[in-house]
């Protein structure tokens, strides 16, 4: 499973319960924000400055300094027409890459199909996170979900080691075997492929060395071990995680504050450990939710809302604003929300393509206009 | 194989299809009143007997409110488990998955528990009032847009869905059938939709307050139009267009062939079809009754035969309910009841909510490397434990039985028969016998769940749980 040349990776964070983009790329130089969020706003002297418009939130300040540096795309005014303010099927509408109908496949999926179509690798793929997202569902896919790295695998509750060694050596024994019919044999292959990804797996905890020392949070353990799944160098692209909850209707200062801060700094020592590593041009992070919250504040927090930002960080990204940043006057609002500018598949289009290297269109079902967001190689 | 044996494993062949599995206890209380008689009860319940809705709420507030999904799928998981008619929560399974709705576009879980009430209460008897009550259920009116549905102004989503995937499925009507079916339902709509829109403004926490959407017909927007559908011409409405549907071959054909795959084989094979097409006979002698069909299959020779016997994959709901019933878990409220939903969800069905309007995929769909691991440690760590009753209850006749030194063959034989009795592989029989090998002492004495063979007879389930065939119903 040695490489033979650079393989590309992309990180994929989720930030579940839908963002608050107005306090997360902050429009402080404009009156109207202070007007609207009358409670729930960030104070225009702590707000980390891009321009004299807009600035990052305060507990921003790893991802403000990777932006300062160039490394940072920030993805202004993203979503799609028709938004849905229900968090599963607006988050459907992320994963599948399908707004107007139900869609089953994911588009990471796909992506892993493509980047690996006679699935020779069962780690091309990887979810940190227990339960598979749809994002990377597609039918004789293999994807590894991972809980926890260091132990994952079949019967974790069995303490005592040696007799962890004999039941897995009689699982070995009872999947690897002949049996008859196709259902026995689709599942012995199952239980192999399972076995194996999480022999494989376990051994980068091990091989893993580096100077840099992650918070005790779950997202930053996340990042932890997908660097440890990279640096390994196990043939995983893929590579996705879920942090939240971003639903944040009452209570919002205080929450959205420990969540970024946890998310930021968990990306900065991951950039740090590639860096350390001299692999951090083999990898991207694309930050999403699945949408942004209201315009004007509930008085604690703020209500389910459209228009939305992502980001796309690495040290082969061109820095910089992208996509509008939306007009929030009352005329220009959507039922009170922020008006998308830009389709999340053209987004989506950019890593396939310019990334990847893959075809775009047959993942996310057409063609969208693409970012200018990796430097010329 | 003796006859007790035989009738034994037949039993516990209905309970894993008709049920969730049944535990020894109940099996030879099943046995001792016969095979044919069981399924009588099984189809003719009575009364719900499960665990008490006041006794649940007591513990789970969440339970009473019904707005978060995890607590709501939590409340049937408790109910089936505990029930003493395990065929009335296994049918409202089947339906939740042919009808499948989503809390994904409901946002609240009340209204669609209320949905899942409406498959026990109808889902064992005629197939046409199931279709009726269907077209009128709030859950079902939204999940697919019949409250869109007007006269002069069609939405043909559920219309298209009823004849599609809910009745006599593709290639048995044209696109004007379509149509003609969404102007039949017209009228059939939510009574307080704008009181719920007016709640989800002011409460967007709970974004529709706690009370649930109710059906209402309206008589002033329904199209009392002429209609054609299936080639008949009158001013039809919903019943009418429901009661062309099921006089047609094509809809027994449907369903017959959905609860064969449900409750006797995920393939289909030449052997199917005659007992499918004694299904689609039964059907129609009894006027479109879910219990007939089931009577004919589950008396059939088919059915008890090696050809029905493990040729299913069991679905996560049904592995983790199975798993939970055998061990003896979660029989009283019991506070992180929501790990079992959750479980259910990280093995691909999260209870109420299907991906989409097709349901779930079944068979060896429900099979991925990660499904696999969760539905393997799930069941190993809730057998791995002496303190479980159920796992006592093994542990306590084995050692009634041998009171002393087993030898290794003989408490494999012992864990395979009292977990099922499931039929498993000689060599997945070989490789359990070489595990429980590596103990020194599998001695069991009576009244010790302490000793080194009473751990071994858990580890043992355990590992059983995590075979080939263990997965199989």
């Amino acid at each position: 499973m040695l490489k033979e040349e650079k393989e590309k990776s992309l990180v994929v964070i989720q930030l579940s319960g839908g963002n608050d983009y107005l306090n997360t790329i902050i429009p402080y130089g404009n009156d109207e924000y202070y007007d609207f969020r009358k409670t729930v706003h960030i104070k225009q002297d702590s707000v980390l400055h891009i321009d004299n418009l807009y600035g990052f939130s305060p507990h921003m300040a790893p991802i403000k300094n990777l932006y300062d540096q160039g490394k940072v795309a920030i993805i202004n005014g993203i979503g799609y027409a028709n938004p849905n303010r229900s968090h599963f099927r607006s988050m459907d509408i992320w994963h599948t890459a399908m707004p107007d109908e139900i869609g089953t496949e994911g588009w990471l999926g796909r992506v892993i199909r493509d980047l690996d179509p006679s699935s020779e690798n069962v780690l091309t793929g990887v979810n940190f996170g227990r339960g598979l997202p749809r994002a990377l569902g597609v039918k004789g896919v293999p994807v590894a979900s991972v809980g926890n790295l260091e132990t994952y695998g079949l019967f974790p509750d069995i303490k005592d080691d040696k007799q962890k060694q004999l039941a897995l050596r009689a699982f070995t024994h009872m999947y690897g075997g002949v049996a008859k019919g196709n259902i026995m044999d689709y599942l012995g292959r199952t239980g192999m492929d399972a076995l194996k990804g999480a022999d494989i797996l376990r051994t980068a905890p091990a091989k893993y060395l580096s100077n840099v020392e992650y918070g005790s949070d779950t997202i930053s353990q996340s990042l932890k071990s997908m660097a440890q799944v990279l640096l390994a160098d196990l043939g995983t692209r893929v590579l996705y995680t879920q942090h939240g909850s971003f639903d944040t209707h009452s209570g919002e200062i205080l929450s959205h504050a420990k969540l970024w801060e946890d998310v930021s700094s968990a990306v900065g020592d991951f950039y740090d450990d590639m860096d350390e590593h001299g692999r951090n041009n083999e990898v991207i992070v694309l930050i999403f939710s699945e949408f942004g919250r209201r315009i004007k504040d509930n008085g604690s927090g703020t209500d389910h809302g459209s228009g939305g930002v992502a980001f796309l960080i690495g040290s082969e990204i061109k820095g910089g604003m992208y996509g509008q940043y939306p007009s929030i006057r009352e005329a220009d609002q959507l039922e009170g929300d922020l008006h998308f500018n830009n389709d999340f598949r053209s987004t989506y289009s950019t890593i396939i393509e310019k990334w990847f290297e893959l075809d775009a269109r047959p993942i996310v079902n057409g063609r969208f206009e693409q970012f200018d967001v990796f430097k010329a190689s | 194989m003796d006859t007790n044996a035989n009738d034994m494993s037949i039993m516990a062949h209905l309970m894993r299809r008709a049920g969730f599995t049944a535990t020894r206890m109940e099996l030879e209380a099943y046995i001792s009143d016969g095979y044919e008689s069981t399924v009588e009860k099984l189809l003719f319940p009575g009364e719900p007997e499960n665990m008490p809705d006041d006794m649940i709420r007591r513990y789970h507030v969440d339970q009473s409110e019904m707005r978060q999904i995890e607590g709501a799928g939590a409340y049937w998981l408790y109910r089936m488990i505990t029930t003493k008619n395990p065929l009335e929560e296994k049918i409202a399974l089947f339906w939740h998955g042919l009808f499948a709705t989503g809390y994904a576009k409901l946002n609240q879980a009340r209204v669609l528990l209320n949905q899942i009430d409406m498959f026990r209460r109808f889902g064992l008897g005629s197939f046409k009032t199931m279709l009726i009550e269907l077209s009128k259920d709030p859950a079902m009116i939204i999940w697919l847009d019949n409250n869109d549905n007007h006269k002069g102004a069609i939405n043909e989503n559920y219309g298209r869905e009823l004849l599609e995937l809910f009745s006599m499925g593709i290639g048995n009507y044209s696109e004007n059938d379509v149509k003609e079916c969404a102007r039949a339902f017209t009228g059939w709509t939510l009574k307080n939709a704008e009181y719920m829109a007016v709640r989800a403004g002011k409460d967007s926490i709970w974004p529709y307050g706690r009370i649930a959407w109710q059906y209402q017909y309206r008589e002033e927007d329904h199209d009392n139009g002429i209609k054609t559908f299936l080639g008949r011409t009158g001013n039809f409405n919903g019943q009418d267009i429901v009661g062309m549907i099921v006089e047609e071959i094509a809809t027994a054909r449907f369903l017959s062939t959905r609860l064969f795959q449900y409750f006797a084989a995920d393939e289909i094979t030449d052997d199917s079809e005659l007992i499918i097409s004694s299904m689609m006979d039964s059907y129609f002698e009894s006027q479109y009754q879910v219990s007939a069909m089931l009577r004919t299959l589950f008396n059939s020779d088919y059915f008890k035969s090696e050809k029905c016997m493990y040729a299913r994959i069991k679905g996560p709901v049904e592995s983790v309910v199975g798993t939970a019933r055998l061990a003896g878990s979660y029989r009283k409220p019991t506070l992180d009841v929501h790990k079992l939903w959750f479980q259910t969800f990280f093995m691909g069905q999260g209870l109420l909510a299907p991906p989409t309007v097709e349901g779930w995929h079944e068979g060896t769909e429900w099979i991925d490397s990660g499904a696999l691991v969760e539905r393997i440690n799930f069941a190993a760590n809730e057998f791995g434990d002496v303190n479980k009753p159920g796992v006592k209850y093994i542990i306590d006749r084995l050692s009634r039985q041998y009171n002393g030194s087993i030898k290794p063959e003989s408490l494999v034989d012992g864990c395979l028969d009292l977990i099922g009795p499931i039929k498993v592989e000689d060599l997945t029989r070989e490789s359990l016998i070489e595990f429980v090998s590596s103990y020194n002492d599998t001695s069991l004495l009576i009244g010790d769940i302490n000793s080194i063979g009473a751990k071994c007879v858990a580890q043992t389930l355990g590992l059983i749980a995590s075979t080939r065939e263990y997965q199989l119903a």
